[in-house]
């Protein structure tokens, strides 16, 4: 009794003490805080337990395609997953042989690929990207390009290839230029659009702090522009990558899409379907390496 | 020092599709130097139309606006503007969000050393020396705001120009942000013009507050002198006679004479 007084009076003097004391019974129920110190396995328990979550249904859906065109392959002339892994492990057992002009390995034929959309697409931003800006900065310019823009965009890019081999005279040199001419579209739309986008606020402290035009480029139009230029580089490199392998069946040489059409010649359709994942693969890998690029440079 | 700003016979009309819209007409307003002049009235009646052509973002359809004995013809730093939604640039840390306007001002005149020194003081006046290095989504609404105070005093303007600063801000964060003006005010010695729609906020910090008339057309329609000794606390106002006296002048023009139909 004495105790209870006693213990009641200290805890009347300190004052978070009695609200312990008295949420101390309504906290019965709640899970005893030993979480603290619970092991790794279980701590992470949740995070495993997510990703396995994630990769089920992509595991389920990967072997129901290949189920599918196993079954397809049976009934029909096209090569089953197994014929085409055995080919797939030949193919890249070697990828860089060389045995004359039109006979290389898979790791050349991508390379060469690669090669070609890099100075195409490469062309492609140091004309795109200014002009973008520029389209984006004077309305007058705006006006003028606009319509030859909206024209030119919906045209298949493979309708310039005839232009650049009457031009350049060479396979190589046109298939560059209708690389150019397919991933340009999206740099300059996105760009200029980006530059219109950028928030009156900014231009507001531009003009008041009163920064020279080249403050402003590098301090508040090319930083607020550059989400919407990598959008552009995205979309571009998609493109691009899209319309090499057609490009190349049409011109030769060495390259992923000759390579698809030469197999073709040759009735090798297990290298075809190689291709395909090569060409899907490569492509995915550059989409996700801009991606990542792109999230650099999210201020929010 | 009369007359330190003048806005004299001022005009401002905007074309828009149906014709020219008159914004403001014939407004006169004054600011001696080291006053400190709140414009307040209802939202829409252009106050912050005047703001922005006393910074020089816009041009009088007619009328003259003179800063320090020259005609105002763009935006300059001699006026400091701090925007409402603070306008930092989210892609600088907070050092060289202000760093921009110090290297605007002085980066002719001053060594390297001086300008980051000159940085660093306008971040230590706000308080905010410790967020330097920090981007500006890193930081509260309350800070950004002192921010951009600090950008705006960094260029030693002779004129700051706050556009409802505090607008955003909640009750508590404003009134902490009140003080630290009137503190920041009362050491610089600033000559200040800043729009606002609290009435509190205006009585607290003017020496002068001027009420405009509901737009369009809106005009200057009476001026209030703030008459209460500085410093003032917040608490002290309260049992002040004068200090509510003050206060009913304001409400009774915004709420009797300019109220305006519940919109």
């Amino acid at each position: 009794m004495t105790a209870a007084i006693l213990s009641h009076q200290k805890f009347g003097n300190d004052a978070p003490a009695p609200t312990a004391a008295a949420a101390a019974p309504a906290v019965v129920d709640l899970p005893p805080p030993v979480r603290r110190h619970t092991p790794l396995v279980e701590r992470y328990g949740a995070d495993i337990a997510e990703f396995f979550r994630q990769l089920i249904p992509v595991v389920f859906g990967l072997v129901l395609f290949i189920a599918m065109w196993g079954i397809v392959s049976q009934s029909s002339t096209l090569p089953g997953p197994l014929k085409t892994w055995h080919s797939a492990v030949q193919v890249f057992g070697d990828p860089f042989y060389r045995k004359g002009p039109n006979d290389q390995g898979i790791g050349w034929n991508v390379l060469m690929s690669l090669g070609r959309v890099g100075i195409g697409f490469g062309m492609a931003a140091l004309i795109g990207i200014p002009l973008g800006f520029m389209i984006g900065r004077f309305r007058f310019l705006s006006g003028m390009t606009s319509p030859i823009i909206s024209l030119l965009r919906p045209v298949s890019p493979l309708a310039w290839l005839p232009i650049g081999l009457l031009v350049f005279k060479a396979a190589n040199p046109a298939a560059i230029w209708v690389i150019f001419i397919s991933s340009i579209w999206p740099m300059i739309i996105n760009t200029a659009a980006g530059v219109r986008e950028v928030p009156q606020d900014y231009l507001n402290v531009a003009k008041v702090l009163n920064l020279s035009e080249w403050k402003v480029f590098t301090r508040i139009l090319f930083p607020a522009v550059l989400p919407f230029m990598l959008t552009g580089i995205r979309l571009a490199i998609g493109v691009a990558w899209l319309v090499i392998v057609a490009a190349e069946m049409l011109t030769g040489g060495v390259g992923i899409g000759f390579w698809v059409w030469d197999e073709w010649n040759n009735l090798n359709v297990e290298h075809i379907i190689i291709a395909i994942f090569t060409v899907g693969i490569v492509g995915l890998l550059l989409e996700q390496a801009l991606m990542l690029l792109a999230r650099r440079f999210e201020y929010r | 020092m009369e007359k330190f700003v003048s806005v004299e016979q001022a005009n401002m009309s905007f074309k828009t599709k149906t014709g020219s819209f008159i914004a403001l007409k014939d407004v006169n307003v004054s600011i001696r130097e080291g006053e400190f002049v709140t414009l307040i009235g209802h939202s829409g009646c252009g106050k912050s139309t005047l703001l922005n052509m006393v910074a020089g973002l816009l041009q009088p359809t007619s009328g003259v606006l003179l800063c320090a004995g020259r005609e105002i013809a763009g935006p300059g730093p001699d006026r400091g503007v701090v925007f409402q939604n603070h306008s930092l640039l989210p892609w600088l840390t907070c050092a060289e969000n202000v760093h921009l306007a110090v290297e605007r001002v002085f980066g002719a005149t001053e060594t390297r050393a001086q300008l980051k020194a000159r940085t660093l003081k306008a971040l230590e006046l706000v308080q905010l020396a410790h967020a330097a290095d920090k981007r500006p989504h890193e930081i509260s609404g309350g800070m950004k705001q002192r921010v951009g105070i600090a950008r705006a005093l960094s260029m030693e303007p002779k004129v700051l120009l706050l556009d409802e600063p505090f607008g955003a801000l909640d009750a508590l964060t404003r009134a902490h942000l009140q003080d630290e003006l009137l503190k920041i005010v009362a050491k610089t010695g600033s000559t200040v013009l800043m729009v606002t729609h609290d009435v509190d906020e205006a009585v607290l910090l003017s020496d002068r507050i001027v009420m405009m008339t509901n737009g369009p057309a809106a005009t200057v329609g009476d001026v209030v002198e703030v008459n209460l000794p500085r410093p003032r606390e917040r608490l002290a106002l309260v049992k002040d006679n004068r200090y509510h006296e003050i206060r009913g002048r304001v409400l009774e023009f915004l709420y009797q004479k300019q109220l305006r139909p519940a919109a």
